[in-house]
Parts: structure tokens; sequence; C-alpha cells
């Protein structure tokens, strides 16, 4: 078989790592190679560059446009005028700058998606985990309630709640997480469930391992990767769901995002007068971001999942 | 956006199983649909409870809110509160409830004054036309491009295709109306519009007639078109997984070395075998079709279910939003077990 | 003229991310009419990639070159049509591991006839359905088995729906692609006395690949066994079961324990080390890591199959001709 020579040299430079170490360097070199792996996806760097643009121009958004060109009040151009030098994208109904409008939007969008994806990530985790890990009653339980919550159809219960809690910023983002967590429990609930049935979790048990130490030290490590990818997809879905229910009325009234500038074009009839720079802008972005994020995750997926090469 | 895909089958690799003879088929999915129809009834109470008491946690007084500017007196009050069970123990209300609905008695709308069963009724029509249409359309054509797209991987089509699906996926599939309605029923620069901005029928159009049907078919003609290319984008990645899901698989080996051609390959062997999740795909997403109906109604001013919904929410209405919810579940559960039924049919691996 | 099959000087080599990688390198094979013959050697030496260019089914990433003759006509450059009609009909294929290589939404019975349908359209349906019960019963399945879809079957019986199914446009050769490796050993004995039983009957041709040489040696006529993707030993089964000539074929042989022989059980069993990687291939004989009866010179040069007893060849300069 191999040689022995090495073995024993293999064993004399392990004494010197501790575990830890060992650990560490592993998931280092993991890390590389995951990135690496990336690295080849054309589509998925792509997504990730534009990405990583859109969420500077969102923290930057003060210093790339004037914060007081929101205001309704003190807006300065005239209504719904066309691109020029002086606004390039023109002006909205009230006069203010849609450029203006569309960088300081892209901080409430990407917020909402992304707050609301770490509430539906959470519950998801949350239920998926308990309901492959702890079989019996209370997984099953779960399991069911899961499916069932699935089978409810998403924008007529986001109506519903939004209209009943209200406008603002913080119900739209709970609204959303509320809604979106069931396809992540599932996934998560039958990950955990080939984790447990694997071999080295039962000597961990025979070892005197609880079940604390298991789900720390070898449940979860296998199962965030998973979760990282479908989080990616998730903030996609999010990002949807905020711009059609902001574009529905139901955002909050005092914040702009991409849904609302739209929700503000079509109330004011920008369709029929042609005022292309005031709805097609706000689209455009959110189609960008969301196959962006589309991108980034089906690359991620390829990396962690190298049996799906080659779609 | 598409939901996770559970695998239906389930089946275990290998092993030696015991020969199952005559009693096979027949009798194994009659007792597969069984279990289905018992989930999906399962899955209906399930529904009714959680659209009970969404609408129970609102806030205020359900019969001041209805009553407004009708119910006045505290005899009426009263009156409606019986009738509703509103004064009664929580318990009580639920089987008050059940009671009701089991009569066909959804409520009563405050924006039109009618039972709630009534309206849903009058607006039901225009979104099955509208919603039917496109599905079939989009399943069709979206399934052929995924067939090809798939079969014929990395090549030109593929690369097209999946690049734009990819990009009408991550469309809001109203603000692909809007972009329509801006171009084609406004008309940009020389071109004037083609289609109307909106509505089912042209004022004094007789829909019954066949310049009635044609009338209609021209409104709906952009609604249609906007809702068949968001849904054909997801049906056609859906399929081209799949079939490259198969491509690698073994029997297709087999149907080679047998001297088909590559087509017969394709379409007895490969494709079958990949309309299986694709079928179950479809049928899953149509929780999702009905939030595009919703968008897509508004803005083209068709009166169905879809409009009728952001109708109630501006008053809001909530005993006609409780209605369309309670309908628009009951419609996924339906879909949901249709696709579960149709699959057993195809599937002869989930049966036994 | 006789000769069914003629494998003359074939290579494949597979086009990977790493580099070319050689699967089979110039293979010289002949199998006769009616007669079987056996290709041994560990997994990775070969022996599926050459049986799938019996057909020309070897991927699309697969160069090849050399001659497959089939009846005198060379499977690898004949016309698309010419090919389609001889697929089945000329030579057919069973596949290991029948699961997966039976399309599961389609009944047995539908998948036996297919070929008949193809093949010979002018024959009327119940006689199709006739004969497929016929080629059930000839395996050993009754005929009503034909209703059943895959997974109701079990492993043999699987496995003989692919041998009814190879059968099934009565053909001169068939390729048994390790047809009894997925299986417990009581269902093997089974399915390979349907086979040798088949195969005198029939009078068809058989070219067997398995890593199991006794079950090779129980079954062909002649035996070629490979080693890194080489013809390193070829004669009559039985001698090159009891009498191998390559070092490589004896301790193949050897690990096949022999009932009744007390001698045997002390003799050494298996090699020590690995089957060779086809992407670094050395400039030598390739089983010269391993050899117990390595020299100097063996490193240097490959050797050539020669013959060195009457109708008996091997690879190996140690051997004597």
């Amino acid at each position: 078989m191999t040689t022995d020579a090495s073995a024993d040299a293999s064993t004399e430079g392990a004494a010197t790592l501790s575990a830890r170490q060992l650990a560490h360097s592993r998931r280092r070199a993991a890390w590389t190679r995951g990135w690496a792996r990336f690295r080849t996806n054309r589509a998925g760097l792509v997504g990730l560059v534009v990405l990583a643009l859109f969420v500077l121009v969102a923290l930057f958004a003060p210093l790339l446009a004037d914060g007081s060109g929101l205001s309704v009040t003190r807006a300065t151009g005239g209504v719904l005028e066309a691109p020029s030098w002086h606004y390039p994208l023109g002006t909205d109904d009230s006069g203010r700058s849609v450029l203006t409008l569309l960088i300081w939007g892209a901080r409430i969008s990407l917020f909402v998606g992304l707050m609301a994806t770490l509430i539906s990530m959470l519950i998801g985790t949350v239920v998926g985990l308990t309901s492959g890990y702890f079989g019996g009653v209370t997984g099953a339980v779960l399991f069911r309630f899961t499916e069932w919550f699935l089978v409810i159809p998403f924008l007529p219960l986001a109506i519903v709640l939004a209209s009943v809690l209200g406008r603002s910023l913080v119900n739209i983002v709970i609204v959303i997480g509320v809604t979106s967590w069931a396809g992540t429990a599932l996934l998560i609930r039958s990950q955990t469930l080939s984790i447990k049935e694997r071999a080295y979790l039962e000597r961990s048990r025979a070892l005197g391992a609880g079940n604390a130490h298991l789900l720390r030290k070898h449940v979860l490590p296998n199962v965030v990767p998973l979760v990282f990818a479908n989080t990616t997809l998730a903030v996609a879905v999010a990002i949807l769901s905020e711009t059609t229910l902001s574009f529905l009325g139901l955002g909050d009234p005092t914040r702009i995002s991409w849904g609302s500038m739209l929700e503000n074009a079509y109330s004011v009839g920008a369709i029929t007068t042609g005022s292309w720079w005031f709805f097609v802008p706000p689209g455009v972005c959110v189609v960008l971001v969301v196959l962006c994020f589309t991108m980034v995750g089906q690359a991620l997926e390829d990396v962690l999942n190298p049996k799906l090469q080659d779609r | 956006m598409s939901v996770v895909t559970t695998d239906p089958t389930g089946v275990a690799p290998g092993g030696e199983r015991p020969a199952r003879a005559r009693r096979g088929a027949r009798h194994g999915y009659a007792t597969y649909a069984g279990g289905k129809v018992l989930g999906s009834l399962g899955s209906l109470m399930f529904m009714l409870v959680v659209n009970f008491f969404l609408f129970r946690i609102l806030p205020g007084d359900p019969a001041r809110t209805l009553g407004r500017g009708r119910l006045t007196s505290p005899e009426q009050l009263a009156e409606f509160n019986k009738t509703y069970g509103l004064d009664e123990p929580t318990g009580q209300q639920f089987l008050t409830y059940l009671t009701n609905l089991t009569h066909g008695d959804l409520g009563y709308s405050i924006l039109y004054h009618r039972d709630v069963s009534g309206i849903l009724l009058d607006r039901l029509w225009p979104t099955l036309l509208l919603v039917g249409t496109a599905t079939v359309f989009a399943a069709l054509i979206g399934v052929w491009i995924g067939i090809r797209a798939g079969w014929e991987r990395g090549q030109r089509f593929d690369r097209l295709s999946t690049g734009t699906s990819l990009t009408l996926y991550s469309m809001p599939e109203w603000w692909l109306g809007l972009l329509l309605i801006a171009t084609l029923s406004v008309g940009i620069g020389p071109m004037p519009g083609l289609f109307p901005t909106g509505g089912l029928h042209s004022v004094g159009s007789d829909p019954g007639s066949v310049s009635g049907v044609l009338d209609t078919s021209w409104h709906l003609a952009l609604p249609v078109i906007t809702l068949t290319l968001a849904y054909l984008a997801d049906y056609a990645l859906i399929m081209r997984g799949s079939l490259i899901d198969e491509l690698g698989a073994d029997y297709l080996t087999t149907a080679r070395a047998k001297g088909l051609r590559d087509a017969a390959v394709r379409s007895r062997h490969a494709v079958p075998n990949a309309l299986l999740p694709t079928t179950t795909v479809i049928a899953l997403n149509f929780g999702f079709v009905i939030a595009g109906a919703i968008t897509v109604e508004t803005i083209f001013s068709i009166p169905g279910l879809g409009l009728l919904t952001t109708e109630a929410l501006k008053v809001p209405d909530y005993w006609l939003l409780q209605g369309v919810f309670l309908l628009s579940s009951a419609a996924v559960i339906v879909a949901n077990l249709l696709a579960n039924l149709a699959y057993g049919a195809l599937d002869p691996r989930v049966r036994t | 003229m006789s000769e069914l099959l003629r494998i003359e000087g074939l290579s494949v080599t597979y086009r990977t991310e790493q580099g070319p990688v050689p699967a089979v390198r110039d293979v010289d094979l002949t199998v006769a009419r009616g007669e079987v013959v056996g290709v041994a050697g560990e997994s990775g030496c070969g022996k599926s990639t050459l049986a799938s260019t019996v057909l020309r089914l070897q991927p699309a990433s697969a160069t090849v070159s050399g001659r497959v003759l089939f009846d005198d006509a060379d499977v690898l450059t004949m016309r698309w049509g010419d090919l389609r009609a001889l697929r089945w009909a000329g030579a057919s294929i069973i596949f290991q591991g029948a699961l997966h290589s039976l399309n599961a939404v389609r009944r047995v019975g539908q998948q036996i006839a297919e070929p008949i349908q193809l093949h010979e359209p002018g024959v009327g349906r119940s006689e199709v359905k006739r004969r497929v019960g016929e080629l059930l019963e000839q395996v050993g399945l009754p005929a009503a088995r034909a209703e059943a879809y895959p997974h109701q079957l079990s492993g043999g019986q699987r496995q003989r729906v692919m041998i009814a199914m190879a059968l099934a446009c009565r053909p001169a050769l068939v390729v048994a692609d390790e047809p009894t490796t997925a299986l417990d050993v009581m269902v093997q004995a089974q399915v390979l006395d349907v086979l040798s039983g088949l195969v005198k009957d029939l009078g068809v041709g058989m070219l067997l690949i398995s890593h199991d040489l006794s079950v090779l040696a129980a079954m062909s006529d002649r035996i070629a066994v490979m080693y890194g993707g080489r013809v390193i030993e070829q004669g009559p089964a039985d001698q090159v079961f009891t009498d191998p000539l390559h070092p490589y074929s004896a301790a193949l042989s050897a690990s096949f324990p022999r009932v009744g022989d007390p001698g045997a059980r002390y003799a050494p069993a298996g090699l020590a080390g690995d089957p060779p990687d086809p992407r670094h291939l050395l400039s030598g004989c390739s089983f010269e890591p391993r050899c117990p009866r390595a020299v100097k010179d063996c490193a240097s040069a490959e050797p050539p199959l020669e013959t060195k007893r009457p109708s008996r060849q091997a690879a190996c300069i140690r051997v004597p001709a």
C-alpha cells in the first residue's frame, strides 16, 4: 500500500500542530479552493462585482446625491422633465431628480431585501434544524406545518399582513421575512436528515457527545454552506417581494425605494405620458440586482455541490 | 420565483425487492391517490384555521368597521354580531365561521355592499381566462424551449434562451407589463398604440358575440403576453435543468445501443422522464401564479380577482380580503393535489 | 471472414481537463461465431471502454483509432444508417446495473419489444408480444412479467430481463459487460446458467467482460487479460486460469481459492500496490512496480504481446517462448 516513511513524517509534523490549528488550516484551504472554483464561474463573478457596485452606491448615497433632493417641498426641477445635463435621469412628478431618488432608493430596496432574508433564514434554519434533528412528534408536526405554510400563496398573505400591521419599514421587513421561511426550512430539514444518518455522528454520540455539541460541531458546519447559497437566492426573491409590495402601496410612505418610485410613476400616469426616465430606471435596477444575486447564488451552489456541475 | 423542489419519488436505489405481480399498478394508484386527497383535506383545514385567526387579530371592532355608515342602531349591531357570532367565545366563532362556509356565506363586502361569495363568483372567470391561457401558453412554449436548450447544452440556442429566461425571471412581471403598455399601447415615437391600455371589453361590446370575443381577446392580448413571458422563463429553466439531469443516465445509452435515432432517444426516453419533476413544479408554482394575476390585473384593469384584491386593500375591506385569501389558498391546494395525482399517474415508482 | 468480431490496434483516449487519458492502448482481439471470449482485469483497465466501442457507444470526448470489424465492416467508420441497423440486430450489449440501464417509467415488456419494433417494423403487435413472452421464458421468467416495471423486479430478475432484451433481435454477437457483478453469489450462479445455456442453444458469440476470473473460466472458450489498457495475455480459458503465463494473470488467478487444494491456502494471494494511473503511464511495462518477477529491463520498454506457446500469447519478457 502506501509507503511508510511519509506516514512517520506526518505523525511527527502533526504532533507540533494542535487540533485547532489543524482544523483552522484545513478550513482556510477549503475556502481558498472554494474561492478558486467560484472564480471560474464567469456569471457569478460578474454578478458579484455588479452587486458590490450597488452596495457601494447604497452605502455612499449621501456622498453621491444630495439628501435634500428627496424632499418634495424643496424640489427644484420642473414636473416630469426629460433627462438633461442638469438632471441626468430627468425629474419626477414633484420636480425631484430621478437619479437622486434612484441612488437613495437603493438603500431601502437592498436593506429590506437583506433584513427580511435574515429573518426568514433564521426562522427557516431553526425550524428546519429542529424538525430534522429532533425527529419524533415535534419533528413531524413542524414538518407538516412547514409544508402547509408553503401552500399559502405568498402575495395574498403578505397583502393581508401588511394591511393589518400598517405601513412602515419594519413592518414590511417582518411581513416578507415571516412569509418566506418555509422553503429554506424544508431544504435545511432534508440536509439535516441526511447528516444525522452519517456514521461520525453516531461515533460522536457513542463517545458521550450531547445534542448541543453535535449540533454545533457537526450538523451546523455541514448545513451552513447550503444555507449560504440558499440565502443569496432568497435575497433576490425578497427584493422582488419588496418591490411588488411597495408598488401595491404597502411600503413605508416616508421612504423611497425602487418599488415606491414605480408606484409613484404609475399613479401619476408616467406610463401614458411616456416619461420613461421615471419608470424604466428603477425597474432596470431591480432586474440587475435580482439577476446578480441569482447568478452569485447559482455559482455558490455549484461551488458547494460539485455534483451540480455543468448546469 | 420557484419553490424548493423536493424529490417526490424517494426511491431507494438497488436492493432486492420482491416482485409484485398483477395487483400492482391500479391498486397502488388508488391508495396513493387516496393518501394525497386526505393530505389535501388536512391542508384545507389548516388553511381555514389560518384564515379564521388571521382576521380575528385585526384591530378594532369588525362590526363597527363593517357597519360604517350602514349599521347604526345598537339593535342592528347586535343583529350583525349574532349572525357572524362576533360576541361569542372564539371557539364558538370558529364553528359559526365553518357553518357559514358550508352555506357558502363568506361574509359581507363593505365596498360593494353585496355578499362576498357573489362578488367572487362574478370576478372569477376573467381571472381564470387570463391565468389559464397564460399558463397553457407558458407551459407549452417554456417546456419546448427548455427541452431544446437542455439537449443542445452549451450551444447558441441554449446560451441565448437561458440568458433571456434568467432576465425575465428576475423581472417583476408587472414592470414588464408596464413596459409593454408604454410601447405597445401608448406607442413610442412614430409607432402608434396597437392595444388598449386596459379593461376587458370596449364600451358597448357584447361579450357573447363573435366581435365581442375578438374584442375581449384584443384586450387580453397584452396581459396574457405579460404573464406568459413571466411564467415561461421559470418553466424553461426548470425543464432545461431536469433534462440535463437525465442526460447522464444509463438507460439513454441502452436506448442508443438499440439503434434509436438521437431524436427518438430524446423524445421517447429522456423527455418523459425529465417531464416528471417539471410537471410537479409547474403545478406547485401555481401559488405564485396568483400573485402574478393580482399585479397584472391591477395594471391592466382587468376586472378579475386580482384587481378585486387591490381594490379591497385600499378600503380595507376585510371580509372581501378574507374571501379572496380563502379562494386563492384553496386554488393552490387543488393545484398541488392535481400535481401529485398527475405525478402518480406518470411515475410508477411512487405508487408501489 | 469466419471471424465475427475483429478488433485491430484499437486505442481509445479520453480528452479531459488534465490532458489526454489513454483508456485502451493498441488492443487486438477476435471473436469467432459461436465463441465465448472472456475479458478479465481490474477496474479501470479499459474493459468497459473496449466493450462500448463495439457498437460505437464511446463518449464524444473519446478519440478512437484502430479498427473494429464486425462481419468485415468497420464499426468505427461506417455510415450512421448502417451503424443503427447494426446496433442490436447484429450485436447487442448487456449492461451492468440493470436498474439504471432500464427506463424506470416503462414496462419491461415494452422495453424488450422496442428494438424488435425498430428493426423489424413489419412484425405485427401480437407477434411482437408473443416473441417478448418467448424471450422472457427463455431466461426463466414467466411471460406475464412483461407487465412489470423495473423497480418491481429483483436484481436477478432485472438482469435476466436485460439478457432477454439483448437477444430480442437475434444478434450474432452479445457483449456482456459485467453482467453479474451487482448480484449476490446465488443469483449470480443462476444468471450465468441462463447465459451459458442460451449461448449454447442459440450459437451466439459472446464477449464476456468481468473482473471475476472464475466466472470467465467457467463460461469462456478463450480469455484475454487486460492491464493498464493493454491485453497482456490471451489463450484458451482453462489454460489461462490453471496455468497463467503473465505474472499478473497468475496473481489474478491465485486470488480465487481452489476448493480441495490444501496447498493453495498457503500460497500468497493478492497484490500489493495500486492499478496503474492512466494519466501517468510508465515508459516500461506498466505492471513492473507490482511485479514479483520484475527485473531491470522490465522498466525500459513495454513488452509486446507475443506468442509464447501454441495459441497462447503473453506480454512479458520473463516468459520464455
